[in-house]
């Protein structure tokens, strides 16, 4: 199977530390990266650059073989990311975050209610974001993944603030994306256990 | 499903703006509050002779609006920088100046349209000649969406800063200053009687030039502060 995201001798330095040197990644259809590593160890920084947010020091990340930077919005269209901010609106209701998140990429023809309710936010369509619990915040930041249609999804932290039944429903909707062809890369502190999925460990400390 | 076309994407953008503005009335009002006070206090401070009003007055109402718009500067991004929709908006897969020029246009007509509306008033309070109450509304409708296309770039260069604020008055000021020279001395020309169409050439080519670059380095200047 060829490989849909690759990375090519990737350097990343950050305040005069080399933070990992010369990294080659290759991940292809239904392959779950995980990123693992101490504090500071540059796993946010990475996960940063394969968005193109971030620029590596030397090195590049490739999309179908072809440099990121050249593919564009055909790869922006491809990407999901859920960083450290959860990226909604205090002063919106999450309806209309989520409209928000579909009118910025490319939305998935489903029902926002049906959205919410596969985040367990069925009923708090029209609440607003303000007045919502650190970790139903999370779960809205991630139903971005259910709105929207992409194949690779970088996630920093996704479980922050989850209880458990939250976590297994989001690792089982992990395992569908992949299941499903999707790419997923994601640092977590959390144990992970998708046995169903073809899973590569990247430790940045080692 | 097809993502939105671009210019669906842009309307979207500027509701949206526009919806949170709305929602955060006390924020709108400041830059139009503090506009009407400055202005209030000049005759309190200089004296209500009306000759020296009237002649002081297309200065005193244009640095009022420069100020004005230099207050409200930091909310086009700030708030989307901390809660991190700005980063979800440059991984969109609409180019992002059209997204910047959204905001910008959203910023702009909660903040520099409601001068506009105050204007004639003031200008009545300071005595000002009735012929110039065109151009000066003219010049307001041309200056202020540079102030505020202008501004962008600044503040996208100083969103990362936790203390930008001192940067982006030195980064920005001197950029208004043309602005403030054209309108203040078309206002001057038409109070005088005299033909006033070489300083509105000059505004309406600022606003042309800042509506067409702008977006685009203030767009180059949220992916630098991002990273």
């Amino acid at each position: 199977m060829s490989a849909l995201l690759q990375t090519s001798d990737l350097t990343c330095v950050k305040d005069d530390r080399v933070l990992f040197e010369n990294l080659n990644l290759s991940l292809s259809e239904g392959q779950i990266l995980l990123v693992e590593g101490k504090n500071g160890s540059g796993k946010t920084s990475l996960l940063r650059i394969l968005t193109g947010l971030n620029l590596p020091e030397s090195g590049e990340v490739l999309w179908q073989g072809q440099p990121i930077s050249e593919v564009g919005p055909e790869y922006y269209e491809q990407v999901n990311y859920v960083g450290h901010h959860d990226g909604i609106k205090r002063d919106l209701t999450c309806l209309e975050n989520l409209r928000l998140v579909q009118a910025m990429g490319k939305p998935m023809p489903i029902d926002l209610d049906d959205a919410l309710d596969k985040v367990n936010l069925y009923r708090f369509g029209d609440n607003f974001v303000a007045t919502l619990s650190a970790g139903q915040k999370r779960r809205l930041a991630l139903a971005r993944l259910v709105v929207t249609e992409a194949k690779l999804w970088i996630m920093d932290e996704p479980f922050t603030s989850l209880d458990k039944a939250s976590m297994a429903m989001f690792q089982e909707m992990f395992e569908k994306h992949l299941a499903n062809g999707g790419v997923i890369v994601m640092t977590s502190h959390h144990d992970i256990e998708m046995k169903n999925s073809d899973v590569v460990r990247l430790n940045l400390s080692e | 499903m097809k993502r939105l076309s671009l210019s669906q994407a842009f309307w979207f953008l500027l509701r949206r703006d526009l919806l949170l503005a709305l929602r955060n009335r006390s924020e709108l009002a400041n830059p139009l509050l503090f506009f009407v006070l400055v202005i209030t206090l000049f005759p309190l401070a200089v004296g209500a002779e009306p000759n020296l009003l009237a002649r002081i007055a297309p200065g005193i109402i244009w640095v009022a609006a420069l100020l004005a718009s230099m207050l409200s500067l930091d909310a086009i991004f700030r708030s989307d920088f901390e809660d991190g929709t700005l980063e979800q908006m440059l991984l969109s897969a609409h180019p992002v100046p059209v997204l910047v020029l959204a905001k910008v246009t959203a910023h702009w007509l909660v903040t520099g349209l409601p001068l506009l509306l105050v204007a004639p008033l003031l200008a009545m309070m300071l005595g000002l000649d009735e012929d110039a109450y065109g151009i000066l509304l003219l010049t307001i409708l041309l200056g202020t969406p540079v102030l505020s296309l202008i501004g962008s770039i600044g503040v996208a260069l100083t969103i990362g800063l936790r203390k930008g604020g001192i940067i982006l008055s030195l980064l920005v000021l001197p950029l208004y200053v043309p602005v403030l020279i054209f309108s203040a001395s078309a206002i001057d020309a038409a109070a005088g009687g005299l033909s006033v169409s070489a300083q509105l050439s000059m505004m309406m080519a600022f606003l042309f030039l800042s509506l067409s670059l702008s977006p685009v380095a203030t767009a180059a200047a949220l992916k630098m502060s991002m990273s």
